[in-house]
């Protein structure tokens, strides 16, 4: 027992030991922070809680590889939608996904939408992330970037909202008139990805808002976080359809994206309370929600 | 009676105008997103407005200082309140097409929004010394105490909204509980002036 116990510290120790902070950074919203432990980088925003959430982590061996399992759920929407034209991505933290995008899908644009001009600054320099002619970053607000491209009567054909991961939730991003703001950038038949919260009493009202917004919800939870990704579309009455295809499997796979196993865990089932209000721009207390 | 009358009033301004000034941030999230800069637009519109009020309130109390003319001012502050429970969406909608820059667009909406009835608000607390001084040598503790008790009542409404206030309600609903309390508050200084008035000439018949 006793042996076992100095073997744990021990490894604990040596995790300590590796661990390694290179770069500490102020920005006007947060403090970041990037860390490398075992050859695996990442980059976490600084906050008062207990729990660490890191925003974006890369496997320095194997750069390419998708490091978070949310990021896996996210991709399987390919299978939906193999060949979109542009994606808009809503937070781009370590700008894993628009890298993911640009391996797999040879033309299309990609835009990022990051408020935090210092998070793009560090995805830059510490994860490989780079623009180009389809690779586009927005540093502005999802919202104001959403509200501007409705004017300009863009389209994407797939949005990807991943903006809740941090401390502090943007209240305007999570109502049902910031859902329909969205769904109408959307191309006719045009997928949305949440990346959502799972735990704390904002899962009832979250859930409920989107199903307002857009009907037919499709959930996929990932099988050891047990994160949860919403997928909807902009169709009428009808969720979207996933269908598997053994060349896109062959595709994702050096991602690290085992396409065969997600999909089965994509269901329609609303496991939430739906009685809880609608979150609205008039009724937005989404963190006190989450406490 | 009526000095706790014009404290307790000073006490619900002093509430209304922090509850008001953090709604400011919620009405212009989905406009302008919740950057730093929009609370920077929001509380540069506020504080320039209740500079200006400072300064009209203090003119207006050189003439004819009274609980009546003190308890219109309310009045007109709840009554400035109400174009933006039913055109703020309109308003932004309009500043959003024109400003694309989302700093100038917060501060120009702020200012469509927030500037008028603020100004008003601010009118509150000079006035409220004029009538609750009663000598020299006692102004500046009335005047100090008086701060006091508006402050308090901001510092009050400041916690109570964002705790609680936009957990139970919708936005418009405070912006309705705001307009009442500040309507209110005015109807009170007009009956505590008749009040006063019915008083003075029962007084003056007796004597």
């Amino acid at each position: 027992m006793k042996r076992l116990i100095g073997c744990a510290l021990l490894v604990v120790m040596s995790c300590v030991v590796s661990a390694k902070t290179i770069h500490k950074e102020r920005s006007i919203y947060r403090n970041i922070v990037i860390n490398e432990t075992n050859k695996k980088r990442c980059m976490r925003f600084e906050t008062r809680r207990k729990s660490i959430s890191n925003q974006a982590c890369m496997d320095l061996r194997e750069p390419d590889r998708l490091v978070f399992e949310y990021a896996h759920s996210v991709m399987s929407g390919l299978a939906y939608n193999a060949d979109p034209k542009r994606i808009l991505i809503i937070g781009l933290g370590g700008g894993s996904l628009p890298r993911a995008f640009e391996k797999v899908l040879p033309n299309t644009e990609i835009v990022s939408v990051e408020i935090d001009p210092a998070v793009v600054k560090l995805a830059k320099r510490y994860f490989f992330y780079q623009e180009n002619d389809r690779i586009k970053t927005s540093v502005k607000d999802g919202r104001v970037y959403i509200k501007r491209a409705l004017r300009t009567e863009q389209k994407f054909d797939w949005i990807i909202l991943d903006a809740f991961n941090g401390d502090y939730i943007p209240e305007h991003l999570l109502t049902v008139e910031f859902l329909n703001e969205t769904k109408q950038l959307l191309t006719p038949k045009g997928l949305l990805s949440a990346n959502t919260f799972n735990s704390s009493r904002l899962y009832d009202y979250e859930s409920v808002t989107y199903q307002k917004a857009f009907g037919e919800l499709q959930i996929l939870k990932s099988p050891t976080k047990g994160n949860r990704v919403i997928f909807a579309c902009n169709c009428e009455n009808e969720a979207p359809k996933f269908t598997y295809d053994d060349a896109l499997h062959k595709r994702l796979a050096p991602l690290g994206v085992d396409l065969k196993s997600l999909l089965p865990l994509i269901n329609g089932n609303s496991d939430w309370d739906t009685t809880v209000p609608v979150l609205t721009d008039q009724y937005s207390p989404a963190n006190l929600l989450n406490q | 009676m009526k000095k706790a009358t014009i404290l307790s009033l000073a006490f619900c301004a002093g509430f209304s105008i922090m509850c008001f000034e953090l709604l400011g941030g919620k009405l212009l999230a989905p406009y302008f997103g919740s950057s730093v800069y929009v609370w920077g637009s929001i509380i540069t519109v506020f504080m320039l407005a209740l500079s200006i009020g400072y300064l009209i309130g203090g003119k207006f109390s050189l003439f004819a200082p009274s609980v009546f003319r003190y308890g219109l001012i309310y009045i007109a502050a709840a009554i400035a309140i109400v174009p933006t429970i039913f055109f703020s969406e309109q308003v932004m909608d309009a500043v959003f097409e024109v400003l694309e820059d989302p700093r100038y667009g917060s501060l120009m909406a702020s200012t469509l929004m927030f500037l008028v009835p603020t100004v008003i608000m601010g009118m509150i607390a000079p006035y409220s010394v004029r009538i609750l001084t009663e000598s020299k040598n006692s102004s500046g503790q009335t005047a100090g105490f008086l701060y006091f008790v508006s402050t308090l009542g901001s510092a009050i409404g400041t916690i109570v909204t964002s705790f609680y206030f936009v957990l139970w309600f919708s936005i418009n609903q405070i912006l309705w509980l705001t307009f009442s309390i500040m309507f209110v508050a005015g109807l009170i200084a007009l009956a505590v002036h008749f009040l006063d008035s019915s008083e003075q000439a029962i007084e003056a018949e007796a004597v």
